[in-house]
Formats: structure tokens, sequence, C-alpha cells
């Protein structure tokens, strides 16, 4: 039997990468080939398969993951966004505290151009790699907003005056500095969330539980307490 | 030259009818000889009638006016129009009834999600058998007619839908606190649960019970130790599980945190699950005060299952392969087949 109790997980690559690979180290997994390949997406020795955060509850939805790592910014963007419609039918079961940033609106610093955008114009238009978060969250506030889907750097887009704001995650604000932008308003905050495949979390629930029990019991350096509202 | 079809609906050309008919009828049977009569309903029904449950995530999705201006909807479930059925053609029959049915139902999907919009469900009602007797019977004939299509890893997680609710009310959990913990367990995430927990007041000791118990899943030892405040529900399970025959019994997991996204559930639900797939196959429950909005007042009891669904997972059971087959504890057969596992249900 495997570290992980013989379950399968699917594992970010990108930013929360890191601190996923440093988590299953801590439970015993040997993640030295993880580490060193970032070529081989299957590494079925330690019962891992690795993706893009965003596919991940792709993966675990459908059972080819017995459990996954992703962001809360990843889960939010592929929830329900209202009663009646379908969301991703996961078990969210734990925040592992690492991976910590914010869902942000900035606009270009100096006068807000999405103020002014929205009394002349009575809309403003919004730059993001998250359009449902960023047109439930404008929703919420009363705002009219232009949702304009972004794949590469959103910054870009009010530099461009395409848009006046964007939505987007940050952890430092560095890039948003750098391109001369400043954080308006503070969405919610995001950090790595583990989850389940509904059938596995009852099939394996022996496993599942023994596997967050040592989660649990792990340094709180190892995954931090506290999480965002949901927006 | 391409005739497209709407997404989430398909063609079911002759080798798949073979083995889905193969399939219904050896459910069909099971039904029969249980004393389950067969019925047809309109797939078309006015939508004042269907709106009579409350359906919430499974509502009718599709409408349509007739010559008369009449607003018609396509059912999204078959307990609903039997409902009707039994109000309206059986209003002074003794029960209990017995009913099943092969039909399609058709729901809203997500696009590129491979969500069904049309999907072939089979079933059982048993209407006027209160629990917990009529429970077990239809978690008997479930287990009966799985093991008519000879599934073999299948497994049924049992719980109430008055369960948390009722742990709550014991518990004094503030009326406003109560849909917020409810949503959370509703859209299954603990992370919210345990955070709507702690900004709660709660006393520590009852935040730790109500994050618990909804996490509890397995055999009958989850019940044994558990607290006075979850009584009745509890009770209700104890009692179902000691009327099954040791075979149906070895079947069920309890899980205290089953809930279902339709309303019309009031206590014991059911979720079918099998190891070759990743969604559960079927499900279903008890609905004590539905028959009663259609002028019946009848406890009543039943599950469906999709077609679709299960023929999946018995082609995943064959092929040794499938969802969580594929690289499951003691799986070790093979390399594992990432194209085929985790296929979503069509």
């Amino acid at each position: 039997m495997s570290a992980t109790g013989g379950l399968t997980i699917a594992v970010p690559r990108g930013a929360l990468f890191d601190g996923t690979v440093d988590l299953l180290a801590a439970l015993g997994v040997d993640t030295a080939e993880l580490r060193a390949n970032d070529r081989k997406l299957l590494f079925e020795d330690i019962g891992v398969i690795t993706m893009r955060p965003s596919d991940v509850p792709t993966y675990v939805e459908s059972g080819a993951a017995d459990l996954g790592v992703t962001g809360k910014d990843v889960l939010l963007e592929q929830a329900a966004q209202r009663p009646g419609e379908g969301g991703r039918e996961v078990y969210e079961l734990l925040d592992l505290g690492y991976g910590r940033c914010t869902m942000v609106l900035a606009t270009q610093a100096g006068p807000d151009p999405a103020l002014e955008a929205l009394r002349r114009l009575g809309v403003m238009r919004v730059a993001t790699k998250y359009p449902r978060i960023a047109a439930r969250y404008l929703e919420e506030t009363g705002r009219q907003a232009e949702i304009v889907e972004v794949k590469g750097s959103v910054e870009l887009a009010p530099l461009t005056g395409m848009v006046e704001a964007i939505v987007d995650l940050t952890a430092t604000g560095t890039t948003l500095r750098e391109n001369n932008l400043v954080i308006r308003e503070e969405i919610v905050a995001c950090t790595a969330r583990l989850v389940a495949n509904r059938v596995a979390h009852k099939l394996k629930a022996a496993q599942i539980d023994a596997l967050l029990a040592r989660l649990r019991e792990l340094p709180a350096a190892a995954r931090g307490r506290g999480a965002g509202e949901p927006v | 030259m391409i005739h497209p079809i709407p997404s989430g609906t398909r063609d079911v050309l002759p080798e798949e009818t073979r083995e889905v008919r193969a399939i219904t009828d050896a459910l069909r049977a099971v039904f029969e000889r249980r004393g389950y009569g067969e019925v047809y309903t309109p797939a078309l029904e006015y939508e004042s009638v269907l709106a009579r449950a409350d359906m919430a995530e499974a509502r009718p999705a599709y409408r349509v006016f007739d010559e008369t201006g009449a607003v018609l909807a396509l059912r999204s479930d078959m307990t609903v129009p039997i409902a009707r059925v039994v109000a309206t053609r059986y209003a002074a029959s003794a029960p209990p009834l017995r009913f099943s049915y092969f039909a399609h139902c058709y729901r809203g999907v997500r696009p590129q999600r491979g969500q069904p919009r049309e999907l072939l469900q089979a079933g059982i009602e048993l209407i006027g058998a209160p629990a917990p007797e009529g429970t077990a019977e239809a978690l008997t004939v479930l287990c009966q007619a799985l093991d008519a299509t000879g599934l073999k890893g299948y497994r049924v997680g049992l719980g109430d839908a008055s369960l948390f609710p009722a742990l709550m009310a014991s518990l004094a959990v503030p009326d406003g606190r109560r849909a917020q913990l409810l949503e959370a367990l509703v859209l299954r995430d603990f992370v919210a649960l345990a955070e709507a927990l702690e900004q709660s007041g709660l006393p520590a000791p009852d935040i730790r019970l109500l994050l618990d118990v909804p996490q509890r899943r397995g055999g009958p030892e989850v019940l044994a130790d558990m607290p006075a405040p979850a009584g009745e529900a509890l009770t209700g399970l104890r009692q179902v599980h000691q009327l099954l025959d040791p075979e149906v019994a070895s079947r069920v997991i309890f899980d205290l945190g089953l809930v279902r996204n339709i309303g019309y559930y009031t206590g014991a639900v059911f979720d079918v699950y099998d190891p070759a797939l990743g969604t559960p196959i079927g499900g279903g429950g008890r609905y004590d005060e539905l028959l009663a909005r259609f002028g019946r007042s009848l406890p009543a009891v039943g599950f469906a299952l999709g077609v679709d669904r299960l023929h999946i997972a018995l082609a995943g059971e064959e092929r040794g392969t499938g969802a969580l087959l594929a690289h499951g504890a003691g799986a070790g057969a093979g390399a594992p087949d990432l194209a085929g596992a985790g296929e979503t249900p069509r």
C-alpha cells in the first residue's frame, strides 16, 4: 500500500505544484520523480496524475482521480452561479492553506476609470480569466459590466484601453504595480483545497478519512488556517 | 452534410439497443415479479401540474405553448407524474400501490460537460407504504433489480434527509444559520460548513458534532456511538437496516451526510454507487409529503436508475476498468486505461 492508501490524486501544475508536492512528501510519498520530470503526466507508482489546476475538478468529478488539489478560484469559477444550475459535483474536504492569493478588481492608478465609465456610459468593461466570478460579483454589487474573457496577461487589457478594469488573482500585487494598476476592491481570498470524487468518498471512505486525519495532524506550517468568504 | 442533434441527446443504434434492452428486460422482470405494474405517462405535462412538486435542481427545463396558449413542460422525472396518476386515477384505491416505469426524462444541462438532456430512467414507486417497511421493500427491490442485470460491485449509500435539520434543531442552531449550513452540505463543501460553524457562535462541542456527523459514512458502526440529538432519524435508519435481508444489508453504506438536491424528499434517501463509475448510477428516497400536494396524502418511497449509467458501469465491470477501478487500491490489473477511465455518463 502506498503512502496515500492506494488513492489516485490529481496534482495541479503551476503555482500550487510546489506546495502540493511538499504536502505529499510530508505524507511520506516519494516525490523525487514528480519533482524531476515536468513532462510526465501519470505517476502510477505513487498514485499521482498531473494537470493544469482548472482541469482538476473535471478529472475528480469523473472519477479518473479519487482526490485532487486545486485553488478555490477554480472551484468558484466552476461552481453553480445560481440555484438550479449544476456546479461541479465534487466534495470540498479541506482548506490546505497554501497558495494564498486574492481575487481583486483593479484599474489604472489615478482617478478610477471604471467609475467614470459607469457614470458616463452606464457600463464598465472588465477583462478577466474568471468571467463567471467577475459577472456574479459585479451583479451582486449592482454594477452593469461588459465582461471580456481573455486567456493571457489580463494586465494588458486596461493598458491598451480595451477595458477600464480587470478581475484577477494576485498573490503579492507586484505584477499589478508594475503595470500601473491598483487594487480597488478585494473580492475573495483563495487557497488550495482538497476535493474528492463523490463515489470515491463513499467507496474509499476509510482511505480518504485516514489521509484527511494525517493531513490535519501535519504542522500548521504545512497547511495554514483560514479561507475566503464565498463571493 | 451534417444534420446535428441537440447536445446531450443521441441516437441509439441496434448494437447498443440490444445491450440496453437486455438491461431493461432484467430490471422489468424483477419489477413485475415484485408486483410493480409498469405505467406510461405523457412526456409533456401541464407546467402548473408539475410545479406542484418542489423539484429544486431537477425542475423541468423545457417548456412549450400548446395551441391554446397553455404552458406544457417536458417531465424531468417520473415520480411527480406518478404522484399525479395516483391522485387522479387511483383516488379511491386502497394502498399500497406499486408502479414501475421505463421512461425518458428531460433535464437542463451545462454545456461541455457531457450531461444528458434526455435520459432513460428505470424505477419504481411504492405508494402508501410507510417507513420503515416501505423503505426496506424499495431497497430490496433495488438490489434484486441490480443483481438481475449482473452488476457486481455496487453499494447503496443510505442516509436520511431529515437527519441534519433535526440535529440543527436539537442543538438550537439559530434559525438564520440553518439554511446556510444546509446549503454548504448540499454543495458538498465541508470547508464552507466549517467556516459557517465557526462564525455561528455555537459551543465548540456542538460545532464538532455538526461537522463530524455529516462526514460519517460506513457500516452500521457509524450509527453506534451517535449522540442523542440525532435520535429520531437514526432510529429510522436502524429500523430499516434491521428489516433488510443480509445480502441487501451487506450492500448498504450508511451515509449520514447524504442529502438529495430534489426538494420533495422527506426521510430516508439513497444513492447507488459502483466502482466502475465516478457518479451515482441512481438514487431515491422517501417523499411522504408529495402525494398530499396532489390531493391524496400517502407516504411513499421510490428509486430511479439511469439506464445509460448502469450500462456504462456494467461495461466497466466487464472490462475491469472504469472510473475508480483503473487506479484503485489493489486494482493492479495491467496499465490504467486513462482514455477509458472517467468516462462521463452520456
